[in-house]
């Protein structure tokens, strides 16, 4: 036990750095997924019929693989056809994109929860199709969709793990240098396992808060688990 | 089109697949005319509202509003739909906005008003409706009767030349249809153009100007409400009545 | 031509690596399936001590990576027996899934009916008795949907092995990547295999969810 806690203390500085880099890396994936995934969304649900068929393509390319999968054909594939990009970018990229197709399921389905009969009433009264989404169906879609927008963040931090086999110098990239530096996989691998409790727990917390904060009630929409 | 007629239906049809809703519809509706819509339930009623107000579009026939036919192909759908105010049977309220902000978005949004003027005018209304004490209440929070009080001020926050009241209080308990109807009753006096498809009798008795009778589709029979209750001529209205006056509903 | 018969023999050299992907996957689910149902179990009718217990393995297990825990599993394992790591990254996996299933199953036994339980001990069956034959049969019924979401999960998350040099289709890819120096054929190749596998899957567990459902 004691010789944990010494180990924790010489390794946490090189660790915690890493730690920065994985915390940007969610972050960063997270916008790109929402800012991919909500357009998807509302093609899927306002749109025609080839622009449903390509999202419906996108999304099931990219939940139909593993991530790790798809980082390879990013970051060693594409080069071999043309596109070559650094590893944080591919990283970013790949997160981005694989969580885009997820996201975009979870706005699909908090688009369709807030119910016809609000477009239909915001046409009623003049609005056209594009303010009638604008001003009335999304700003209660997203609400609803705060439950799992909030899973798909938490889900983000331990997604962004497997980007140290590219060689990104994230917790888990720091891990495996500290690791074979000291010899000692089984006290690394347990102080990288408290570190994401500890970020998870966090991401927790907040979000739970953030959500208490924006209730409105009337428009609540059950988590799709924990 | 004479100066005193604001809605002109003409041989109107709506078929959904191979289903026709619709078969051929012919009414005028004058200014300030309160009209009653009654018929057994699937007959097109609903469908007919919704065609007026373009929500679906007729698959034959045409719709003439004051000058304007509204079933041109080249017509703006958005423009027309703000001179008609249309209250639903499911209320239909923003869940996202207070009373208030239901009343006033229309305004802010489409007829690009100042929030504050929006908010006077909105207040007006509500106050119109009797619920300017419940004006920053979710809608979650309101009752039956509350919610369809907000959705008719809604729809009369745009300033409508003609109101469609789609079986307004056919969701309510039976307690809550008094506001409501009573709402409506003060709009009538008022002058309000009002196309109401409805089951209260006793509304249509003493509110319409004229009670419209449908089922299959067409206007089978039409008339003041005293003719039409008590000297009908077609003997489908008469099956109509003995059955709806024989149910523990008619008031 | 050419390119035909590359992209062919690439599927071919990578097929045994499916083979092992598809193995590590089953044990997970069946270990997963067996912690699951056990955990679950405890975290809804255990006392204090074993629901606790059983809530810690499921939060905690699953705010981890999976990654960390093969790895964690891998090193713990290998100081005490001398496994092969695809026995390890098989029950490192499982014991991963085991949480999420544990939730799944949780869930699902919290949608039984109250009244079944009730309706159990008034015949006089005995708590044990009543969970296994009346309350635990309709929950994993209940369970299907989410659990074939569990399934596509594993199947990807096996892929995961890989980092402790199991020879799965990811590993074999690798190889092929650095022999031919095709790196999109490849890695894209592996991809292909994944959405077969993963759209195969569907389509069976909803065949099955089919029929079960019919049964009910």
């Amino acid at each position: 036990m004691y010789d944990f806690f010494i180990f924790m203390q010489r390794a946490m500085p090189e660790l915690i750095q890493g730690t920065r880099i994985t915390i940007e890396l969610t972050f960063a994936a997270l916008l790109l997924g929402a800012v991919i995934g909500l357009p998807c969304a509302l093609f899927r649900v306002y749109g025609g019929p080839w622009l449903r068929r390509m999202v419906i393509g996108y999304i099931a390319l990219f939940r139909g693989t593993p991530l790790l999968i798809q980082l390879f054909v990013v970051y060693y594939g594409l080069p071999d056809v043309g596109l070559t990009l650094s590893r944080m970018v591919a990283a970013f990229v790949t997160l981005g994109l694989n969580s885009g197709a997820y996201q975009s399921e979870y706005f699909r389905g908090a688009i369709q929860a807030v119910g016809s009969g609000q477009m239909v009433a915001a046409r009623a009264i003049g609005m056209n199709r594009f303010k009638a989404i604008r001003h009335i169906v999304l700003p209660q879609a997203l609400r609803l969709v705060l439950p799992a927008w909030s899973n798909e963040l938490i889900a983000m931090i331990k997604y962004t793990a497997v980007v140290f086999l590219i060689a990104v110098p994230d917790l888990m990239g720091r891990a495996k240098i500290i690791s074979s530096r000291y010899f000692d996989p089984i006290s690394t691998y347990l102080a990288v396992a408290l570190i994401y409790i500890a970020m998870v727990g966090l991401a927790s917390l907040v979000l739970r808060v953030i959500g208490q904060r924006m209730k409105i009630p009337g428009l609540e929409m059950d988590a799709a688990g924990d | 089109m004479n100066d005193r007629t604001i809605l002109r239906i003409d041989k109107l049809h709506k078929s959904f697949g191979s289903t026709d809703v619709l078969r051929g519809v012919y009414l005028d509706v004058g200014l300030q005319e309160v009209i009653v819509i009654v018929g057994p339930s699937g007959t097109g009623k609903s469908t007919l509202l919704q065609c007026i107000n373009l929500l679906t579009k007729p698959t034959g026939g045409s719709i003439w509003l004051e000058e304007t036919e509204i079933t041109a192909p080249r017509a703006d759908v958005d423009r027309i739909r703000q001179r008609i105010g249309m209250v639903f049977q499911e209320f239909n309220l923003f869940n996202h906005l207070t009373a208030l902000g239901n009343v006033t978005i229309g305004m802010t949004k489409v007829l690009g008003m100042k929030s504050n003027e929006a908010r006077e005018k909105g207040m007006s209304e509500l106050e119109r409706v009797g619920l300017s004490e419940h004006a920053a209440k979710y809608p979650a929070q309101l009752s039956g009767g509350q919610k369809q009080r907000v959705g008719i001020a809604r729809a009369l926050g745009m300033d409508p030349h003609i109101m469609l009241f789609d079986e307004p209080t056919s969701a309510l308990d039976p307690e809550l249809t008094g506001e409501v109807l009573n709402v409506m009753r003060k709009l009538a006096v008022e002058g309000m153009t009002m196309l109401v498809v409805s089951h209260e009798m006793a509304f249509a008795r003493e509110v319409a100007d004229r009670v419209v009778f449908m089922e299959n589709g067409v206007i089978v029979e039409e008339g003041p409400p005293d003719e039409f209750f008590a000297t009908p001529r077609s003997e489908r209205t008469r099956e109509f009545l003995r059955i709806i006056g024989s149910s523990p509903g008619e008031r | 031509m050419e390119g035909f018969n590359n992209i062919l023999t690439m599927f071919r050299f990578l097929l045994p690596g499916l083979w092992v992907t598809l193995s590590v996957t089953a044990i997970a689910l069946v270990l997963g399936f067996g912690l699951g149902t056990v955990m679950a179990v405890a975290r809804v009718y255990g006392g204090p001590l074993s629901s606790r217990l059983a809530a810690a393995y499921s939060i905690i297990v699953r705010a981890v990576p999976v990654v960390v825990i093969i790895f964690i599993l891998f090193f713990v394992i290998a100081a005490f027996v001398d496994l092969s790591p695809f026995l390890s990254g098989a029950l490192a996996l499982g014991f991963a899934s085991g949480a999420y299933q544990t939730e799944i199953f949780r869930g699902a036994i919290l949608s039984v009916p109250r009244g079944q339980m009730v309706a159990a001990r008034a015949i006089g069956m005995n708590r044990l008795k009543a969970i296994r034959s009346i309350v635990l049969p309709q929950a994993i019924r209940i369970a299907i949907p989410a659990w074939s979401n569990e399934v596509t999960l594993v199947l990807k998350d096996s892929t995961l092995v890989f980092v402790i040099g199991v020879p799965e289709i990811l590993r074999r890819a690798q190889y092929a990547s650095a022999r031919t120096l095709e790196p999109f054929l490849a890695f894209g190749a592996a991809a292909v295999l994944y959405l077969l596998m993963t759209f195969l899957a569907s389509r069976l567990l909803d065949v099955i969810e089919q029929r079960t459902k019919l049964m009910m």
